[in-house]
């Protein structure tokens, strides 16, 4: 074989949400250096197809988990198994999550709440148990990806938003804790990436593909990264939309 | 068209490479082999596309759905003791030799370009310059899974459902969605080639070069545009995988990208006699031997990102043709002549020996002969009136046409090429239908 191994931290790999595309892309990208995964998604057959996918480009080795990332209570007993059959996580990556109608979500709370159920509530349970493992072990990454659109309200998302904003500053506070412990905690900020998630959006020029972000994205985790916008001129955007008074923001069509 | 449909305004039309013609039609990402068949199943007529990278109008369908497998792009399995690959139809040939290159594995056959997808490989039962030897893209592939629209799924195989085999290779995707395929890799020691490019004055040059070559790999580009002392001089050019064991390092991304569409008068009889002859004085020597890397010898145009747009916004026509070896001298002079005097062509012509090797689907494009391949910009009737002449020569000389690269044939000479049209009619799916079945079926007419 050509392929050497290479001397990388994430061997043993936790996916939540795994057939998620920009979580597909990345771990892709780990199987080239022959990590080992345990996946978790809601299709099983999906969950088989990138199982193949990750084992034939180079994967060690990969288990697929069938299961609904809403339903909490159900966390630590996955998240405890997840430990055990890898035999110790070395990166947990979350990637699971939904754009949600904003439009729906506007006239109806339980819609909202759906949302911010999955992207932000079901993140607080996996990585309250996740922080307190690695903390343990003094050791270990937690990659999640968050979103732009956490950065600053709009009215176009800005219940997708307000889910992935109160991640970051979850992100930010369990980063605070547990950094003195040797725990790396990366807030992964994807602007548009072409998923399905945004498969009915007109495409432009700011557009990413996965593979792309993901390269960035196991940048940011080899370096340690605490905040990684990727494509990485998306820090630049968004330091101008943050930066834009308020009373001029809220006239604006965004 | 779908110029005055407001849609087509609005989203990015799926174009083919040719950009000629325009459709309007949907596009339905597809990014799992269970997200087909659509549900609900809508009335509209259904067609798998990949990379759009077929030159007319095989991956176009108006008003219509575009069913795109590009996110169908995972390798299921690879053995490395037999170098057999189990890949999602959406898998493009660069994504293939991405992983298969460092492994010491490569592409059976290979096209000229590596942007497509293995479905759009399989379904246009595409050829490469080792087809006096390799025959084409289907003789290689073992088995795949056809589902068709009313959400049948089987596999086939020479052995399982041979029949639907046949039809589904060179089938241009009519046969129902294709999911996965298995093809099989052959062994390299190195990225390099072994190259030999010798010039040759004339067609007779050309003929003598072909029948003495003994390499895997042979191809020549012609001059379409001199006339005279250089009339139908090229470049012969063969190549084996070096058998030196060298590098096997994955291929860098492309930087380069045709920025604009060229406008209409930047191609022209002057630019083209420039282009050609620079390159052919590009080899100094009447014969050149070496070592180069496969990506110049396989795809020297995909160094360059849309390079199409070099023919502006009308596009390109492509013409594509095969003459038994019986005719194909007097015939290819004959194509040529008409060429040279046109004053049409262009830069990217090239001339080959297919080999003997039966192709396996029932609609392929390569029988054995001599096959010529060259682009034209459009300039309206002048260009559809040389390629329905050059057509006619074809057909009289018991050739037939590509239906890959083809935008102009008309319903009578595409059934007169493909006579065995109407038993692979049985086998379209009824959900599916594309603008060229309608064309050459008789059921959409040529504009202009």
């Amino acid at each position: 074989m050509a392929d050497r191994p290479a001397a990388k931290a994430s061997r043993h790999v936790l996916a939540l949400g795994a057939t998620s595309a920009i979580a597909e892309a990345t771990l892709r990208l780990l199987a080239e250096q022959h990590a080992t995964f345990f996946l978790v998604g809601r299709n099983s057959q999906r969950l088989a197809a990138v199982r193949n996918d990750l084992l034939t480009r180079g994967a060690t080795g990969a288990t697929t988990f069938t299961a609904d990332l809403d339903s909490t209570a159900a966390h630590p007993a996955m998240l405890a198994h997840a430990a055990t059959a890898l035999g110790g996580i070395d990166l947990a990556f979350l990637a699971h999550g939904v754009l949600g109608d904003q439009s729906e979500a506007e006239k109806n709370y339980v819609a909202a709440d759906a949302i911010l159920r999955t992207n932000f509530l079901s993140a607080v349970s996996l990585v309250t148990w996740l922080a307190n493992y690695f903390e343990s072990e003094r050791r270990g990454t937690i990659a999640v990806i968050s979103s732009v659109a956490g950065d600053r309200g709009r009215k176009s998302n800005y219940v997708y938003g307000a889910s992935k904003g109160g991640l970051d500053i979850f992100l930010d506070g369990v980063r605070n804790r547990i950094d003195r412990a040797g725990v790396h905690v990366l807030t992964i900020k994807p602007g548009f990436v072409a998923t399905p998630m945004t498969a009915h959006l007109p495409k432009n020029a700011l557009f990413a593909e996965p593979a792309r972000v993901a390269k960035h994205i196991v940048r940011a985790i080899e370096k340690r990264k605490d905040v990684a916008y990727v494509p990485p001129f998306w820090a630049l955007i968004m330091l101008v939309v943050r930066n834009i008074p308020r009373r001029i923001f809220k006239k604006m069509n965004m | 068209m779908g110029k005055s449909d407001t849609k087509a305004e609005q989203t990015p039309q799926f174009e083919s490479w040719g950009r000629y013609p325009q459709f309007h039609a949907d596009v339905v990402p597809l990014h799992w082999a269970t997200d087909f068949p659509l549900k609900p199943s809508p009335g509209t007529p259904q067609l798998p596309v990949g990379l759009g990278r077929s030159y007319g109008d095989v991956c176009l369908l108006e008003n219509g759905l575009l069913l795109q497998t590009v996110g169908m792009d995972r390798l299921l399995h690879f053995d490395q003791a037999t170098g057999m690959l189990r890949c999602e139809a959406g898998a493009t040939l660069q994504q293939i030799l991405d992983f298969a290159v460092p492994r010491g594995f490569f592409l059976p056959v290979t096209p000229g370009t590596k942007y497509v997808t293995v479905g759009g490989a399989i379904a246009n039962d595409i050829h490469g310059k080792n087809h006096h030897v390799a025959g084409t893209f289907g003789r290689h592939v073992l088995r795949f899974e056809l589902v068709r629209s009313d959400g049948t799924r089987f596999v086939c195989s020479p052995i399982e459902n041979p029949e639907w085999f046949a039809a589904t290779i060179g089938g241009m995707g009519l046969t129902g969605l294709m999911t996965w395929a298995e093809i099989h890799l052959r062994p390299i020691v190195s990225r390099r080639i072994d190259y030999r490019g010798d010039k040759f004055h004339g067609i007779d040059e050309f003929f003598a070069l072909s029948q003495a070559a003994s390499s895997e790999y042979t191809v020549a580009w012609i001059d379409c545009v001199s006339t005279g002392r250089n009339f139908a001089r090229g470049i012969f050019m063969q190549g084996d995988h070096s058998e030196t064991p060298g590098p096997l390092t994955r291929s860098k991304e492309p930087k380069l990208t045709f920025p604009f569409d060229l406008p209409e008068f930047a191609l022209n009889r002057f630019s083209m006699a420039a282009f050609n002859s620079l390159y052919f004085h590009k080899q100094l020597g009447r014969q050149k031997v070496g070592p180069v890397d496969y990506e110049p010898f396989f795809y020297p145009l995909d160094a360059v990102q849309h390079w199409n747009r070099m023919y502006g916004k009308h596009g390109l026509l492509q013409f594509q043709n095969v003459l038994p070896h019986e005719s194909g001298r007097e015939g290819m002079l004959e194509i040529l002549r008409a060429i040279t005097k046109s004053g049409l062509a262009s830069f990217l012509a090239v001339i080959k020996f297919f080999g003997d090797v039966p192709s396996v689907g029932a609609m392929s494009f390569p029988v054995p002969g001599v096959m010529l391949a060259l682009d034209f910009p459009i300039r309206r009737h002048r260009t559809f009136e040389l390629v329905d002449r050059l057509a006619r020569i074809t057909l009289e000389h018991g050739g037939r046409m590509y239906s890959a690269k083809d935008a102009r044939m008309t319903a009578a000479q595409f059934q007169a090429f493909y006579p065995q049209w109407q038993d692979f009619a049985r086998y379209v799916d009824p959900g599916f239908d594309s603008a060229f079945w309608q064309r050459v079926t008789g059921r959409r007419p040529l504009d202009g």
